[in-house]
């Protein structure tokens, strides 16, 4: 017979939540599947393909595309990331704080508030992978990516995207009474960013400052390094800029995170 | 098992828990009887180190919940008040994942799950969601999953709370039978015959204080007589008898609906009563309980 035991650090923690995990995804897998999979076919068709049919632009204007599908095909896809990262952390985290409180059965157990973080945003990640690594797959055929390994390096970029989405969102969460704001969230923060952070058209069309606010986002430094990528156009000094104003994004929120929760649960 | 001295919790301005000592012993089943807002599920949520404790010491199991709250969370088990199950997935899948926070290996837990399920008597439901399930059999659920790691104490917060009759006879057993076994049981109740029919040894809280302590017969025997005899009479009019009866009790208590005289041979005090031409529209002749005892104590009664 084997002793219960304290986990000897916090990722050995959230360790021990992955047969949770596992257990929810099997009940769930199939319908985030078929969407994962059959979502991005349809923007793909519909903007890349059969709007994407309407604009003749010269590449100089589309950041160095050569056609507006290749152009919105890696906007389309750190947009998945965001919107995956959106759907994860805001009612399902709500769920588990307030509805089923599912956390405070977790940390009546020798688990603490990080490590269940840190096992749901470890499962935020996975969803995030498997959504985009699927979007990726499906894009190759359309000819979007330029090299080969544009295609790979785009993958980590994407599980980025939603982290930095994904802590910060989940600290929103965890402070929010209920989730009567969350249709605020949606409609004023995901939405203008998915359609203005230029995953759709290059952010130099818009007004100065509305440039300037839009290159503020994470989602243009997602859009952006992830279009650099597929279009093989890198330039070092300005991906490095991305990636670390990215991961900012995401360790600022994480200690937010751990905090708000912790006030949350810790009474 | 667990020692508090001093022990205090405040929520900003407000005092939940002002002082209180507590020493619980192993094998016992140790009470916390008072009624809601008495401060007893704070003590449980610290004794839990789920809560920091504001001022005072606590041990659980000698180890201090500031710095050892995991460890300590390890090795005890804990039935909250609000259950705290995930409703979508099977009652056997919230038993196996619940084991594995605790680090156990996976084998080991699926044997304990099927132990645990046959003795809340479960085994049948156990692919069942939890969603599905009554009110008693969520409680039977949690009271198995706070038992997958075999814990040294066993902490329930208001375990028959919002159950009905039978659910709570079939709860109260299987905890029986788990003091038979030896393990350390600490409750919070609010229902006296449960703090009877449980506890070895209790404490009566009300206010964030402890008001007694003793088991249930000795704080019967010292805080209240032998026998009640109960007298209904009609409405509004109890206030004005007091006079009329209390010669006849070492003790009366006026309630809306009703007097209590606290004797120590109920029969006779009625047969007084009856002697002096007064007629109760009903009258009950009762063993004292712990709710006379805390009515002694506060002058209120334990469920409002």
């Amino acid at each position: 017979m084997t002793d219960s035991t304290a986990p000897t650090s916090t990722l050995a923690g959230a360790g021990r939540l992955v047969d949770y995990w596992a257990i929810v995804y099997k009940r769930t897998w199939k319908g985030s599947a078929i969407s994962s999979f059959v979502n991005p076919l349809f923007y793909v068709l519909a903007m890349g393909v059969l709007l994407g049919d309407y604009v003749t632009s010269d590449p100089a204007q589309l950041d160095g595309a050569s056609s507006y599908l290749d152009f919105i095909a890696p906007g389309l896809l750190a947009a998945q990331a965001m919107q995956v990262a959106f759907g994860e952390v805001t009612y399902p985290v709500m769920g588990m704080i307030k509805w089923q409180r599912t956390y405070f059965g977790m940390t009546a157990s020798p688990l603490s508030v990080r490590e269940v973080i840190l096992g749901h945003l470890g499962f935020v990640t996975f969803r995030v992978a498997l959504t985009c690594g699927v979007f990726i797959v499906v894009m190759a055929p359309f000819g979007v990516f330029t090299t080969v390994w544009g295609a790979v390096l785009a993958f980590p970029v994407q599980l980025l995207v939603g982290l930095a989405f994904a802590t910060p969102l989940f600290a929103l969460t965890a402070g929010l009474k209920d989730e009567s704001a969350f249709s605020l969230v949606f409609r004023l923060g995901m939405i203008p960013l998915f359609l203005f952070s230029g995953a759709f058209f290059p952010i130099a069309n818009l007004d100065p400052w509305m440039e300037a606010l839009a290159k503020a986002t994470p989602l243009w430094h997602g859009v952006d390094l992830t279009r650099m990528l597929t279009l093989d156009t890198v330039d070092a000094g300005t991906a490095a800029v991305h990636v670390a104003y990215l991961a900012t994004c995401a360790v600022l929120g994480w200690f937010w995170a751990v905090s708000r929760l912790t006030k949350r649960m810790v009474a | 098992m667990i020692y508090a001295s001093g022990l205090r919790k405040s929520f900003g301005s407000f005092e939940a828990v002002r002082g209180i000592d507590v020493d619980v012993r192993r094998g016992e089943a140790f009470g916390f009887l008072g009624p809601n807002g008495a401060g007893k599920s704070s003590t449980m949520r610290m004794v839990a180190a789920v809560s920091p404790v504001s001022d005072g010491t606590l041990r659980i199991l000698g180890l201090d919940p500031a710095t050892d709250g995991p460890e300590i969370r390890a090795r005890i088990g804990v039935c909250p008040q609000e259950d705290t199950l995930d409703t979508e997935i099977s009652v056997r899948d919230n038993l196996f994942v619940y084991g594995r926070y605790f680090g156990l290996p996976r084998k080991e837990v699926r044997e304990r799950v099927d132990e645990l399920l046959e003795f809340v008597q479960l085994t049948e439901k156990a692919d069942a969601k939890v969603e599905d399930l009554s009110g008693g059999m969520k409680r039977r659920l949690t009271i198995a999953r706070s038992l997958i790691n075999r814990p040294e104490v066993l902490l329930l917060d208001e375990p028959t709370t919002g159950l009905d009759p039978q659910a709570r006879h079939v709860v109260w057993d299987r905890l029986f039978r788990l003091k038979q076994q030896g393990v350390t049981l600490v409750l919070t109740t609010h229902y006296m015959d449960e703090a009877e029919q449980l506890t070895d040894r209790l404490v009566v809280m009300d206010k964030g204080l402890i008001v007694a302590e003793g088991s249930p017969l000795t704080l019967i025997a010292e805080h209240s007589t032998r026998e009640v005899a109960e007298l209904r009479f009609g409405v509004g009019e109890h206030e004005a008898l007091v006079g009329k009866v209390e010669d006849l009790a070492d003790r009366v208590e006026v309630l809306p609906d009703r007097l209590l005289l606290y004797t120590a041979d109920g029969e006779e005090t009625i047969a007084k009563v009856h002697e002096r031409g007064l007629q109760p529209v009903a009258t009950l002749v009762r063993r004292s309980t712990l709710e006379d005892v805390f009515l002694r104590l506060t002058g209120r009664t334990l469920v409002d």
